[in-house]
Formats: structure tokens, sequence, C-alpha cells
């Protein structure tokens, strides 16, 4: 009988310790910063079409500290178990004139234009205006839908560094 | 030097119990008030018996619908407000993406990733109606039992409005 307690309260301070430890790095993946691995055309040329990790911190989204021309982490309004990364052209109140790819599509009507971000949206573009799928395609986003700002590349290392405006 | 050690482990106690308790918010449920009456008579009925009229609804919100962002009609949500990110709205999935809603003005598709909420109490709420399709990125968890007061504990069920959406 004794033997079952002292083994289930060894049970019980393992699993706490992996319990606080997992919590702890939820915690930290989703408040304060974590490693992404960004891939895809869109953003070319600051990011690879290979993929790059990215450090991406969690805080400032949170506390409305981004702005335009912050490189964000967005969940697709498309897909919500997407995630884009995308740079912010544009917050509530700006006027924003666009036009979409011309060569591509003779059909579609490539005249520029122009629209007011709303309230509590920002408008979002890749870097490489050619090969991606943008605000220009489905408008402004909301804020809410912002996960975090993308701060620091880590991988390749020989392009290590900050990214910027 | 006691009641520093003290301090300390009663710190890192707090802390503990704080991150743990955020995890498991956020990963699994969490309890949340409702306000106002947009919800009325499922949430906030504000009936004449004293516990109604007295503190606002509590309900459960769970996030395990949040891995696959499957959701159904009539399902309950918590969604951030497209107008103001830390604004919460509590409201029902009155239609999914691909289904085809009637307003009184005209009748709109749903388009991808998002849905339409709507509050039971048509009269005063504000929802889809006023601010368009919301983009499901934006829920934060599925309502599935009210927790207070004590006479309405149960779960939340599904009601549907099947004479105003037509579904694909």
């Amino acid at each position: 009988m004794r033997q079952w307690r002292s083994i289930a309260r060894e049970a019980v301070a393992q699993v706490s310790i992996v319990v606080k430890f997992l919590s702890f790095l939820h915690v930290t993946d989703s408040y304060l910063f974590s490693f992404t691995h960004v891939l895809g055309p869109s953003m070319l040329p600051t990011l690879n079409i290979n993929g790059d990790v990215v450090l991406v911190e969690h805080l400032s989204h949170r506390i409305g500290k981004v702005g335009a021309g912050d490189l964000v982490l967005v969940r697709s309004p498309l897909d919500p178990r997407k995630t884009l990364t995308k740079r912010i052209l544009a917050v509530e109140g700006d006027k924003v004139t666009f036009c979409l790819d011309p060569p591509r599509d003779p059909t579609r009507d490539y005249r520029s234009r122009s629209l007011v971000v709303p309230k509590g949206h920002v408008w979002i573009q890749g870097d490489n205006w050619y090969a991606s799928t943008d605000s220009r395609h489905f408008g402004p986003v909301p804020y809410g839908l912002i996960q975090g700002k993308v701060f620091l590349r880590v991988w390749p290392p020989n392009s290590f560094g900050s990214l910027g405006q | 030097m006691g009641t520093l050690s003290v301090v300390w482990s009663i710190a890192k106690n707090c802390l503990t119990v704080g991150v743990i308790t955020l995890t498991v918010s956020d990963l699994f449920a969490s309890i949340v008030a409702v306000r106002g009456a947009s919800m009325s008579p499922t949430f906030n009925p504000k009936t004449n018996t004293l516990l109604d009229s007295l503190s606002d609804d509590r309900v459960l919100v769970e996030k395990f619908c949040l891995r696959k962002y499957k959701f159904s009609h009539g399902d309950v949500i918590v969604f951030c407000s497209p107008y103001d990110h830390k604004e919460k709205h509590l409201k029902r999935i009155v239609g999914l993406p691909g289904d085809w809603v009637g307003t009184i003005y005209d009748v709109l598709k749903i388009p991808e990733g998002h849905c339409w909420v709507e509050g039971d109490n048509s009269a005063s709420s504000i929802d889809s109606r006023s601010f368009g399709p919301v983009p499901l990125g934006l829920v934060e968890g599925r309502v599935t039992h009210i927790l207070w007061p004590p006479h309405r504990i149960g779960s939340v069920g599904r009601k549907t409005a099947q004479n105003r959406v037509s579904s694909s």
C-alpha cells in the first residue's frame, strides 16, 4: 500500500514538471516570440522562395503597435488554417491606390483603384506584387487576424539580420 | 532572509499557476461573461427573477474547434470584432462559406473562410447584418454550456434559421 502511494506521488511530481514546462513553452510561443518557417514567392526579394526561418514577436500586435511598413504574420481571411507573411502598407483611415497585375489577365480591369481602409482593418501586400494573393484580391483584413510581427531572420545564416522596412 | 525566500516561492507559485491557467484557457476551455441582450433569451434573458437581473450569464467556451476550424450552423461562437480587435462578440453562426444569406436589402453569398453571425435577439443585435461576413480566423471559441445562473445550467443547443439561409 505504501509503495503505491510513493509511486503515485512520484508520478504526480514528474507529470507536474512536464505540465509546467509545456505551459511555459505555450505562453512563450504565443505571447512572447516564436520561430517560424516562411516560404513562398510572394515576399521576394525580402524573403527567399525556398524558405527562411524568422523570429516573430507576439507582443506588438496585442498592444496595437503594429503599423505601416511592418512585416507581419496574418491568418488568411480565405482559410483560417493558413498563415500568411505579408507587409502592412496602410492602416485604418489611410487611402490606398492599387492596380492588379496587368500583364496576366487582359480581360481584367487594370486601371488603378482607390479605397479608404476601414476602421479596425489593415491593408497587406506581398513585396512581390506579381506572385502574391493579398489585400488587392481579398480586400483589407481586420486587425484581429494579425498573429505577430517578423523582426529577425535567423536562417539561412548568410542572411542573418533584421528585416526592416 | 526567511521572508525573502517565502516571498520568492509565493511569487514562483503564482507565476506557475498563472501560466498554466493561461495555457488551459487558450487550448482547452475558458469561462466568459455574456454582456448585453443581443443573445436573449438564450443568454441574459433578463426575466423578473432576482438572479437573472442581478448578474450576467457565465458560459463555457471551448477551444478545440480552433484546431480544424470546423463549425456547424447554429453554433454560438466568440469572435474578435472586425472593427476593434480588443472587443469580443458572442453570436450564433447562421451561415457558413458557400451559403446564400438573405438580408432585407439583398441576397449575398458568404465567401470562403468567412461566416455569417446573428444574435438570437434580432431587434437589438449588432451582427453580420451590420458588418458583413466575419472571417473565421477571428473566432476565439465555441460556447458549449451555461455555467451561471444555477437554474439555467445546461448545454447550449444549435438553432438553425432554415427560412433565410440556403446551404450549398
